[in-house]
């Protein structure tokens, strides 16, 4: 006969997965509603549910992994400001404040409380990127946080269901683009509704008058799930450096993973200290890139929670340039998070060293095309005046039993734009955009290859290009024997060299190359399997010469 | 000689599993459901096509029009068993197809694999050559390295060949001029230029299309040839038109040059007969959802039409994610697909939750209660051990069910991890999944910004009139529909498919540029071209559809805009788009610049009246009057009456907890619905007031 216990279980995994649904519906509405570009097509967004105590309990899947943990986190500081039992029905909080969201001002991060009646039951949290927040601009060009735009304090964007005017207009008189700015705070809300409303609904389908009962199993489930994973592996302290381009002068990226029983701790002791400019990480975004990096090869299957959160923490001592304080500037702080997963499975090779890839490219090139500040260079040369923010990709690293993946981002989640687009939206024509052959590094498992693009103004014209382009400097390592990839280069077809960050100029006619790139092999290459190193010069990523140097092919 | 005044028409639709055939004749419907033969697709239809003319007492002469739906095209993309298939494209851009958006489909998992193009890079070959996105010529094309590419191709033993250049949707003039070079050089090579199979931007979308094009055309020409030959063998003198996968007919001559339009034909056929059927009953919103052996496909149906759009992924095989496909620009019904069916496979994970699907075991060796040596436990196993099938009629009584087998296969899996007993655990696993196809549904109108709440549930395919009440009630809907016929829902929505053909063109233009001209022109272009298609389908009057597909300036997508006839002047363009956009979103974003990227145009037959009627009386089949069902309202097993569908007359009212039986599926009625049978023969579930 069946048992209660058996019904009970079914009915709590319903209502998890049901929460899980609940998310993704609520993503789904800021995908749809958000004017900005960069959530539509690189799911710059993320968006969860949490307990009144302010534990997340799902989050949807989305495109960066940059929110991981820091709007789980946000909320907890949203709660701090403004305890739940001082808010009623109708009240929405907001805040931009990238030590209390998500890393940098062009995050918005909207919280709205549930209630059953009076009775709170649940939060809902959801964050977006907005393309302009004043200031300089987005980019890495600023010394403080005040030149990066405007900063929110954790506030109300509603009180009782009411706009909160003055903070609108305070928004729209600073940016650059208040309809999209004002629309974006709109669709955060809208979402944050329709979370609400399902999850009243699922209460009511499930006959719940409360769900901290749900939450409770979900987050120790997840908790237990996670820890016996890390249980699995050996204790020890791991320890892995990696230096980087940085912007004006390199950084030394140091990280020691200790794992103790059921717990991991991530430590960043060693690193270098703050930048000059807009690249410096507050903790909390380097807490989302670093449990990312875990993520990858320890409990990926386990979904993002409270509960599995809680088994990994990341430090980074104070004055570190991955625990900025402010008024440090950190607009640009993608640019070293995207770093963070490398350093992390460094240190993991040596307790999992069968699941690890190689580093790779990892941090994405997307320089910023504009047209020539110079006076009257467009009516010359007939271009007009345009700015385009195309973005390219490098190859990963080889992975424990694969090739790496060439021009693939990783660990961002973002999506290109087709080379005929960009040709439609700005007077530029991208004459080559192929795989760069022996840019992938050798090794029994190669690396993936990065890519050589080519791009000239349409009429000739002089134009401007904007960089903040790693790995020049400093290629992806690979493991065990692997080889590096190639390193980027950046330059002047037939001419010069340029650098790998900061505004340059193409003179008239030139041809503007970009190469990205590799990711690092694992393995000796002479070893490599003789048919894959045949498919690979038959197919013209490795040419013959590499093969025979780097592969020892004789064929 | 035909018979005055009744006609006789024949829908064919060969799918994964079963090939179902429906004929029309005198306004009856006799249907027959064979196994399709894999290596010999002609074969299965040939059977079913006697047994239905011999049902309905018809000479193969009397056939007046065949209409074909296959799902063959789709099963060599992702079976990869097409041509050898080369990309000729421009130099500086041969890694175009293979590099697509740059982007992981997952972000967690470090193995996935990327797509694989269908043309390697061994066989993408580049020639001189440049336009710009204006289509004027920027290096003129190169001759010598077409020809030079003529050995490559022989010695690669190149059967098919697409041509994709830069730009050449705005000047597909080099593209011919490559085509006309290989017919010279190598006249038994196919060619598929992608202007003309998808002339439309964004370069990577458009070259899959082109060699997904490429890929089938030769297969599906010889196939195409076979059937013909085969039809007129047999005496089927009837010309026959194919479904395409946007829910239209079109000609043979047509069909083998764009057979990539003849994927997912079988489930827009389905969604025809749903928008079919809310005309006919008068629903303006209706969910449409299809559940068979290995997938679910939900479709969003407002007044009377299904949704539609222009891309599409084939062979999505990373659990159905989406970008783990290869797209491909075709018009095509939009719906949303999921891994999971009767087939789909269930689990337990490490965070003791019961997973179901996407694995699916198949047709072989099928779910465990087939006894043909499944061992893992099934959506119908668990449909079995819950008594939603009746053992003695499954499959038509084709087949019986191994109930035991079944509870093996659950325990073994599921129920011992647990420690659930049977039916405790058989019901976990209906309820995942059907909270799964809930959640799809949900997600799938969250992102088209379409409300959900209202709806009318239309079902059909063999496993979802056991699962449409519980997925009704998890989506908060109260009206469920089980149409008659709803086994072979797909073929009998082909007789209710209209002759139609839609084409695409991309020219750019901002509104602040706007020129009525441009307008014209590509209209007039694009009418030529459809015209020419649909009016060798068919005499009757034409309907044109035209639709722009806009965005504001700076913004990534397009949405599709329904354009009003007369297009004269900016401001009607403008006031389209805004309407549409605030349908999606909720609002517009005023003094912005609005941009087309690409322009449709449909031409269209009005679809055929239409009504299933059964062409004979089965009479009795003779069940059990009752028999043990789970509920999963009342969480218990109960005694619940057992009706013979054929034995329900119009107007019955079955209080649920029921089963109504029929040949190819079962009804579940739960205990919160009542079913009554409609004047023409559908069940209908009504949720019953709270």
């Amino acid at each position: 006969m069946k048992t209660e216990t058996g019904l009970d279980a079914i009915r709590a995994q319903l209502a998890w997965n049901r929460l899980l649904a609940i998310v993704e519906e609520q993503a789904q509405t800021v995908m749809r509603t958000a004017f900005s570009t960069v959530v539509r097509e690189a799911g710059d967004l993320s968006a969860g549910v949490f307990s009144t105590d302010g534990s997340m309990l799902a989050q949807a899947v989305t495109g960066t992994p940059g929110h991981v943990n820091a709007m789980a986190a946000s909320v907890g500081n949203f709660l701090a400001r403004y305890p739940l039992a001082t808010l009623a029905p109708g009240d929405v909080l907001l805040t931009n404040d990238p030590w209390h969201a998500t890393g940098h001002l062009n995050d918005f991060t909207v919280v709205t409380p549930i209630f059953l009646g009076e009775r709170p039951v649940a939060l809902f949290a959801s964050t977006s990127h907005i393309a302009d927040v004043g200031g300089r601009g987005f980019g890495p060009d600023a010394n403080q946080v005040y030149e990066e735009g405007i900063n929110i304090p954790i506030g109300y964007l509603f009180r009782g269901g009411e706009l909160n005017q003055t903070l609108m207009d305070i928004v729209r008189a600073n940016v650059r683009d208040p309809v999209v700015a004002e629309g974006d705070l709109y669709s955060l809300t809208a979402s944050n509704q329709t979370g609400g409303e399902q999850l009243l609904r699922m209460m009511s389908d499930f006959e719940l008058d409360s769900i901290d009962a749900v939450g409770e199993r979900i987050v120790t489930a997840s908790e237990d799930a996670m820890r016996s994973e890390i249980a699995a592996l050996p204790n020890g302290t791991f320890r892995h450096a990696m230096d980087v381009d940085g912007y004006d002068e390199p950084i030394h990226i140091a990280c020691a993973v200790t794992v103790e029983d059921e717990s991991i701790h991530v430590d960043f002791d060693g690193t270098s200290g703050p930048s000059r400019y807009g690249i410096n990480v507050p903790l909390n975004y380097t807490r989302a890139y670093a449990s990312f990096g875990v993520r990858c090869v320890v409990g990926n299957d386990v979904p993002n929670n409270a509960g599995s959160l809680r088994a990994v923490r990341v430090t980074a001592p104070a004055g570190c340039i991955l625990n900025a304080s402010r008024p440090a500037a950190v607009s640009a702080r993608h640019a070293l998070g995207q770093m963070l997963p490398d350093v992390i499975l460094g240190c993991l090779e040596q307790v999992l060293p069968d699941a690890v890839p190689a580093e790779g490219a990892s941090c994405i090139w997307n320089p910023v095309l504009l047209s020539s500040a110079d006076e009257g260079a467009g009516a010359n040369w007939g271009g007009g005046d345009f700015v385009t923010n195309p973005i390219f990709n490098g190859g990963t690293g080889a992975r424990p039993h694969k090739d790496g993946l060439s021009t693939t981002a990783f660990p961002s989640g973002v999506r290109t734009t087709p080379t005929e687009v960009n040709e439609v939206t700005a007077p530029i024509l991208i004459w080559r955009k192929e795989y760069l052959a022996d840019s992938g590094g050798p090794g029994m498992l190669r690396g993936g290859l990065g890519q050589v693009i080519e791009i000239a103004h349409a009429r000739g014209a002089p134009f401007e290009i904007s960089k903040m382009f790693d790995r020049i400097q400093h290629p992806a390592r690979g493991r065990r024997g692997g080889g590096p990839g190639r390193a980027g280069r950046v330059y002047i077809k037939g001419g010069k060299t340029l650098r790998g960050k900061g505004k340059e100029t193409v003179p008239p006619g030139a041809i503007l190359v970009m190469e990205t790139p590799g990711g690092g092999g694992i393995g000796d290459p002479e070893s490599r399997d003789p048919e894959a190193v045949r498919a690979d010069l038959e197919a013209e990523l490795v040419s013959e010469a590499d093969a025979k140097k780097s592969y020892g092919y004789r064929g | 000689m035909r018979r005055e005044g009744s006609s006789c028409r024949i829908a064919v639709d060969v799918g994964g599993t079963f090939t179902d055939v429906v004929m029309e004749s005198g306004g009856r419907h006799y249907t027959a459901k064979v196994l399709t033969t894999y290596a010999d697709p002609v074969q299965a239809v040939m059977a079913g096509l006697e047994r239905v003319m011999s049902l309905g007492k018809r000479p193969p002469t009397d056939a007046e029009i065949l209409l074909h739906g296959t799902t063959l095209a789709t099963n060599a993309l992702i079976q990869r068993t097409g041509a050898v298939t080369a990309l000729i494209t421009t130099e500086g851009h041969r890694d175009a197809v293979e590099m697509a958006y740059e982007n992981r489909f997952e972000q967690y998992d470090i193995d996935i694999d990327r797509p694989q193009p269908l043309t390697p890079r061994r066989l993408r070959f580049v020639v001189r050559e440049r336009m710009n996105a204006q289509g004027e010529v920027l290096v003129p094309l190169d001759e010598s390295s077409v020809e030079a590419l003529v050995p490559a191709l022989s010695e690669h033993g190149v059967t098919s060949v697409a041509v994709g250049l830069l730009h050449a949707y705005a000047n597909p003039v080099h593209e011919r001029r490559i085509a006309r070079i290989l017919e010279e050089r190598l006249p038994d090579l196919s060619v598929t230029l992608a202007s003309e199979v998808c002339p439309e931007i964004r370069e990577f979308e458009r070259l899959s299309t082109a060699c997904a094009n490429a890929y089938v055309k030769p297969l599906m020409s010889r196939y195409l040839n076979r059937f013909a030959t085969e039809l007129a063998a047999r005496g089927f003198n009837c010309p026959f038109l194919l479904m395409t996968s946007g829910g239209g007919l079109t000609d043979v001559v047509t069909a083998a040059r764009f057979p990539i339009r003849l994927v997912e034909s079988g489930p827009a056929g389905g969604a025809i007969l749903a928008g079919r059927m809310a005309e006919e009953r008068g629903l303006d919103r209706v969910l449409s959802f299809d559940m068979g052996g290995t997938t679910a496909k939900i479709c969003l149906i407002d007044d009377c039409a299904p949704q539609l759009s222009r891309s599409f992924e084939v062979d999505r095989s990373y659990r159905f994610k989406k970008g783990s496909g290869l797209p491909v620009r075709i018009p095509v019904i939009e719906m949303v697909e999921i891994g999971a069916g009767g087939g789909s496979i269930a689990s337990v994970d490490n965070l003791a939750r019961i997973r179901v699907g996407p694995e699916s075991a198949g047709s072989e060796p099928g779910p465990a209660c087939y006894g043909r040596g499944g061992r893992n436990p099934t959506v119908t196993d668990a449909d079995a051990i819950m008594g939603r099938l009746d053992e003695g009629r499954f499959g038509g009584g084709a087949m019986t069910l191994d109930i035991e087998a079944a509870a093996a296969a659950v325990d073994g899996r599921v129920g011992n991890t647990l420690r659930m007993d049977t039916v405790t655990a058989a019901f976990g696993i209906g309820e995942i999944v059907d909270e799964n196809m809930a959640a799809a549904a949900r997600s799938h109108a969250a992102e088209w910004g379409k409300p959900l709440a209202d709806r009318v549930l239309i079902a059909y395919g063999g496993a979802a009139p056991q699962h449409a009440a519980q997925v009704a009630l998890k989506l908060g809907l109260h009206n469920v529909v089980i149409p008659l016929g709803a086994g072979v829902g797909s073929a009998i929505g082909m007789l209710a498919a209209p002759v139609s053909y839609e084409v695409v063109r991309s020219r750019y233009m901002r509104l602040s540029e706007f020129d009525a001209s441009l307008i014209e022109e590509v209209s007039a272009d694009m009418r030529a071209e459809a015209r020419a298609v649909v009016g060798s389908a068919t005499s009757a009057p034409l309907a044109e559809t035209r639709r722009a597909y806009m965005r504001y300036v700076g913004q990534g997508y397009e949405i599709a805009v329904v354009l009003p006839d007369a297009t004269n002047r900016a401001e009607v363009l403008r006031e389209a788009f805004e309407s549409a956009y605030r349908q999606l979103y909720g609002r517009t974003i005023p003094d912005l610049d609005v941009e087309v990227l690409s322009w449709t145009l449909a031409l269209g037959s009005a679809a055929p009246a239409f009504r299933f009627v059964p062409g004979e009386d089965a009479g009795d089949p003779g069940i059990a009057p009752r028999g043990s069902m789970y509920d999963p309202v009342l969480n218990d097993l109960v005694t619940a009456p057992r009706f013979a569908r054929e034995t329900l007359v119009p107007g019955t009212l079955v209080e649920g907890p029921a089963m109504i039986v029929e040949a190819q599926t079962t009804t579940v009625v739960v205990s919160t619905f009542t079913a009554t049978i409609s004047p023409g023969g559908d069940i209908l579930m009504t949720r019953a007031a709270a």
